[in-house]
């Protein structure tokens, strides 16, 4: 905790507005009310979440060693600022950067925060955010004044509230958009900050703006709430308006968001987003967090239903002012350049590297004379210094137009052509200016274990390794394989988009002889483009130390097998699931421990994997269990659903996900008592002795995994839509996920109560 | 006067793996190696000029620093201290001392990671406290002079402000003589 903390309030009593000052002052007397005890830990939790605090990794005051499970005994021993969360321990602060505009003077602010509270690193995060880790709780309420001093609110930053609304990075400048969405995003961000409306949601809600419908952009399709700026032609005049969608969302049940109109007048976007917003919170699910988002109230009333509910809620508004107040403004929004337009005079001898930068990095502006420019940060991560220079360098060429981009990089816009050699050249003298944006060099990956308490692989070590051994083949590669999009998430929850990619991973872990092995669940064939247009699906898991290899033969066969320009999307397409997995098969092999050790550690990390006191039982070396057979042959019903889903058999793919699950559970059951056959008998056997028990339950998402398996044997003979279907097989895939995990706790346990000498 | 921070520098012929210091940073933990609650181990070599592999502790960061192009170890004190600013003066300079002369020990780095005991940077970590400005120079530099005098000898040194105003207060302190990190581990 900083010494200065009770010092900032006066300090800058007459910079920070009212609203903003007042909300800080009550949060920071619930932390000192929590500190005594006078706030209940759960309020507290939420409380600080609502204002950006997370928990971090080993909050809860444990943490494995590689040796030994090791008890960190902060000062506050007693004190928590959460369930199971201490009062000491490090923590996470989210900063919300509406649709990532930002200027100097608040890039010089977050370096000094960074700098004082947190390690010196800002992280960008994939919704534009900017996150500090390892602050204090008892810092955060001066970390937010100083902020908001700059005109930063880190409310609602994470919560059941509305999230960071992000938007295209290139809005305004773009060349492909309908019209500039920025003023939009802007109007709503504020509209729906704090509003009465977004207070009582079960989950979080995330709205993003997009331009254009066939770029990137805003990635609006995977969004609770996206709208993509279209215009129509009214009268003789042309009315801008937003084609609308909803119920979109990654997870653990990814699903594309759904047309909700497909021309929403631009005067109807804030009181139609809270009229979603109300119904969300009226109808939407409260106890079960698990299914509590909106995708999940939009499947369960169905469109057409939810459409008539929002615009019956829609009808019975009380009219407000701001629907329309920021309308008015709307014509006249427009970024100004620092610098008149110029053209690139390039001599002789350009700097080396320019030339590869320039290639990657630079995105030539609708405004003839004028380019934006991407600093691309590896993982997301920028100094405190670098962050200064940043600043000094948005002021010397552009009048501090800046944006953070959900691929976790910075843009410049408005930067006058003629001036990109002298601005490489300032970015290099600060490190900032790495080629390969937009490339498959510039990974997006999320904390996964570095500091995230759901993290089950290194989402960041594995990243940053391919990021170092694609960088030192970049340039003799194809640029249909440079063009690639890698995504790397830590777990199933999606933080790092894996589903939105041409090469995605997810964290997962898999037993080999009593030790857990770090792995990477691999999907191929989601799109990028198109908002996010499609999802890559699960082929495989492979161990993480094998994803390299993973990368390079899967980037090496699209390159022999793709026909003329067909992308990767495309090919995958083509060529079929099958053979998709038939490519990794060999891959997914584990060394034993004896063989190979190194694969039992993840990546940038030195300790065991395991959760560390698994001894070396029976099953050890070479020896499988039986259960690990079952297992895997579940993974391979699993993936058959997939292929006869891909076929159009919904009835089949249904069956056989099902079938998968209730495989995986007669497994399980196996080790209790004699497996039965009979599905009724293995659903009681299994909620014997893993439901009712708990032992099934994810040590983060309860009972969600179980319940998709109960859910299915009750629903079994129903009839299915491809929809359902594919959510089944999506389902099944995370319930044998759960096995896994609960096989190995359960081996955790019996070495625990046995150790093998 | 607060959250002191202190870099010794890596000797400039020197170009050692950083990826060696998080098995070694990982066993100070498992060994509880240093004073203060150590947590974990945080990899950052993919970011240019940065920490480089931070260990986490409770109460302050150890870090293998490369700003300004520059390899050292960067101790930065968190939480408060009780005591004279020239006992916190002189806690932060032994805790980094006490980091730097481990790190030499280990085996991982055998002859390729020597700190120079001559030259290092001090910088107070809160720019409310101790901005950076004459008045803090002013304050500060007799509890420098009294700190390094002790272990360098009166004259036989450099003191230098260093950095921008929006920087946290940073000197920069060079002796004139090669000098012994473990000089500073007194405390």
């Amino acid at each position: 905790m900083k010494a200065s903390n009770p010092l900032w309030k006066d300090r800058l009593q007459h910079q920070i507005p009212p609203d903003l000052g007042s909300e800080i002052d009550i949060f920071e007397h619930e932390v000192q009310l929590r500190k005594q005890g006078k706030i209940d830990e759960k309020v507290f939790a939420e409380t600080r979440l609502r204002r950006g605090a997370y928990g971090q990794r080993y909050d809860n005051g444990h943490r494995h060693d590689g040796v030994t499970e090791r008890t960190l005994t902060y000062p506050a021993t007693e004190a928590t600022k959460g369930p199971n969360t201490l009062w000491d321990a490090p923590g996470m602060q989210r900063i919300k950067i509406p649709y990532g505009g930002l200027d100097a003077v608040q890039l010089e602010r977050l370096a000094e925060v960074a700098e004082e509270y947190s390690d010196g690193i800002a992280h960008i995060t994939t919704r534009q955010d900017f996150q500090l880790h390892f602050v204090h709780i008892e810092d955060t309420p001066p970390l937010m004044r100083r902020l908001a001093a700059v005109g930063i609110t880190t409310r609602e930053a994470c919560g059941n509230s509305v999230r960071n609304v992000t938007a295209c990075p290139v809005a305004g400048v773009c060349r492909t958009q309908t019209f500039d969405v920025t003023p939009y995003a802007k109007a709503l961000t504020y509209f729906l900050l704090g509003h009465p409306d977004c207070q009582d949601f079960g989950r979080k809600f995330k709205i993003a703006f997009s331009g254009c419908r066939d770029e990137a952009c805003g990635l609006v399709r995977m969004h609770d709430l996206g709208a993509v700026a279209v215009t129509r032609e009214h009268n003789g005049t042309t009315e801008r308006g937003f084609e609308l969608y909803v119920g979109g969302g990654l997870g653990t049940v990814p699903q594309q968001a759904r047309l909700f109109s497909e021309f929403l007048p631009e005067a109807e976007l804030p009181p139609i987003a809270q009229a979603i917003a109300r119904v969300f919170a009226r109808l939407g699910e409260k106890k079960n967090r698990n299914t509590a988002r909106i995708k999940f109230l939009v499947s369960k009333l169905g469109l057409d239903e939810f459409k008539r509910l929002v615009m019956e809620e829609r009808g019975s508004l009380p009219h407000d002012d701001r629907w329309t107040a920021f309308l008015a403004d709307v014509p006249n929004y427009q970024e100004e350049p620092l610098k008149p337009p110029s053209l690139l005079q390039l001599g002789p001898e350009a700097p080396e590297g320019f030339a590869e930068w320039r290639r990657t990095n630079v995105y030539e502006q609708r405004q003839t004379g004028y380019v934006t420019i991407t600093v691309a940060l590896p993982l997301g991560d920028i100094t405190s210094t670098q962050l200064r220079q940043l600043a000094n360098i948005a002021r010397k060429y552009v009048k501090e137009t800046i944006r953070t981009t959900v691929e976790q990089n910075i843009v410049l816009r408005w930067v006058s052509e003629g001036d990109l050699v002298d601005l490489f050249n300032d970015l290099k003298a600060a490190h900032l200016a790495q080629p390969g944006a937009g490339t498959i060099l510039d990974i997006t990956a999320c904390p996964g274990t570095d500091t995230c308490k759901l993290g089950i692989s290194s989402s960041r070590g594995l990243a940053a390794e391919l990021r170092e051994r694609l960088a030192a083949t970049a340039y003799e590669m194809d640029e249909a394989v440079r063009g690639l999009h890698i995504k790397v998430s830590g777990c199933f929850n999606s933080c790092g988009q894996h589903h939105a990619c041409d090469l995605g991973f997810y964290g997962v872990s898999r037993n080999k002889g009593g030790y857990t092995v770090p792995h990477f669940q691999v999907l191929l064939g989601g799109q990028w483009q198109n908002n996010a247009g499609s999802y890559g699906l699960a082929i495989g898991a492979v161990p993480s130390k094998r994803i390299p290899e993973t990368v390079e033969r899967i980037t090496s066969r699209y390159l022999e097998g793709k026909s003329n320009g067909e992308s990767f999307h495309a090919w995958t397409r083509r060529i079929g699931k099958a053979a998709c997995k038939a490519m990794i098969e060999d891959l997914t092999s584990i060394p034993s421990h004896d063989e190979n050790p190194d694969f039992y550690i993840d990546w940038a990390d030195a300790r065991k994997y395991t959760i560390g006191d698994i001894g070396v039982g029976e099953c050890a070396g070479e020896v499988v269990s039986p259960i690990d057979f079952q297992l895997a042959a579940c993974e391979r019903k699993a993936f058959e659903a997939q292929l006869a889903l891909e076929k159009g058999e919904v009835e089949v793919a249904a069956r056989t996900a099902y079938e998968s699950m209730l495989e995986g559970a007669q497994a399980l059951v196996g080790l209790r008592e004699t497996a039965p056959s009979d599905p009724d008998e293995v659903v009681a056997g299994f909620r014997k002795h893993f439901f009712d028990t708990q032992l099934f339950y994810d040590p983060f998402a309860g009972p969600k995994f179980a319940q998709y398996f109960l859910k299915a044997h009750e629903r079994r003979n129903q009839t299915i839509s491809a929809d359902r279907a594919h959510q089944l097989i999506e389902e099944a895939q995370l319930f044998i996920e759960a096995s896994h995990s609960c096989h190995t706790r359960m081996s955790a346990q019996a070495a625990k109560a046995q150790p093998v000498s | 006067m607060q959250h002191f921070r202190v870099k010794f520098f890596v000797q400039p012929d020197l170009r050692p793996d950083l990826g060696a210091a998080i098995p070694v940073f990982h066993r100070w933990i498992q060994e509880s190696r240093l004073e203060e609650m150590l947590i974990d181990v945080a990899d950052y070599r993919h970011v240019p000029g940065g920490p480089g592999v931070l260990l986490v502790a409770h109460d302050a960061f150890y870090s293998l620093d490369q700003a300004e192009d520059r390899l050292g170890l960067l101790y930065t004190r968190r939480t408060e201290l009780e005591g004279s600013t020239q006992e916190k003066l002189r806690h932060a300079f032994a805790a980094a001392a006490r980091a730097c002369a481990e790190l030499e020990k280990e085996p991982e780095f055998a002859g390729h990671l020597v700190f120079s005991g001559a030259e290092c940077e001090f910088s107070v970590n809160d720019r409310l406290l101790a901005p950076n400005t004459e008045e803090t120079w002013n304050l500060l530099r007799p509890e420098l002079h009294a700190l390094l005098d002790s272990v360098w000898g009166a004259g036989s040194y450099r003191l230098a402000r260093a950095g921008e105003a929006r920087d946290v207060f940073r000197v920069s302190a060079q002796c004139e003589t090669p000098a012994n990190l473990n000089l500073f581990l007194a405390g």
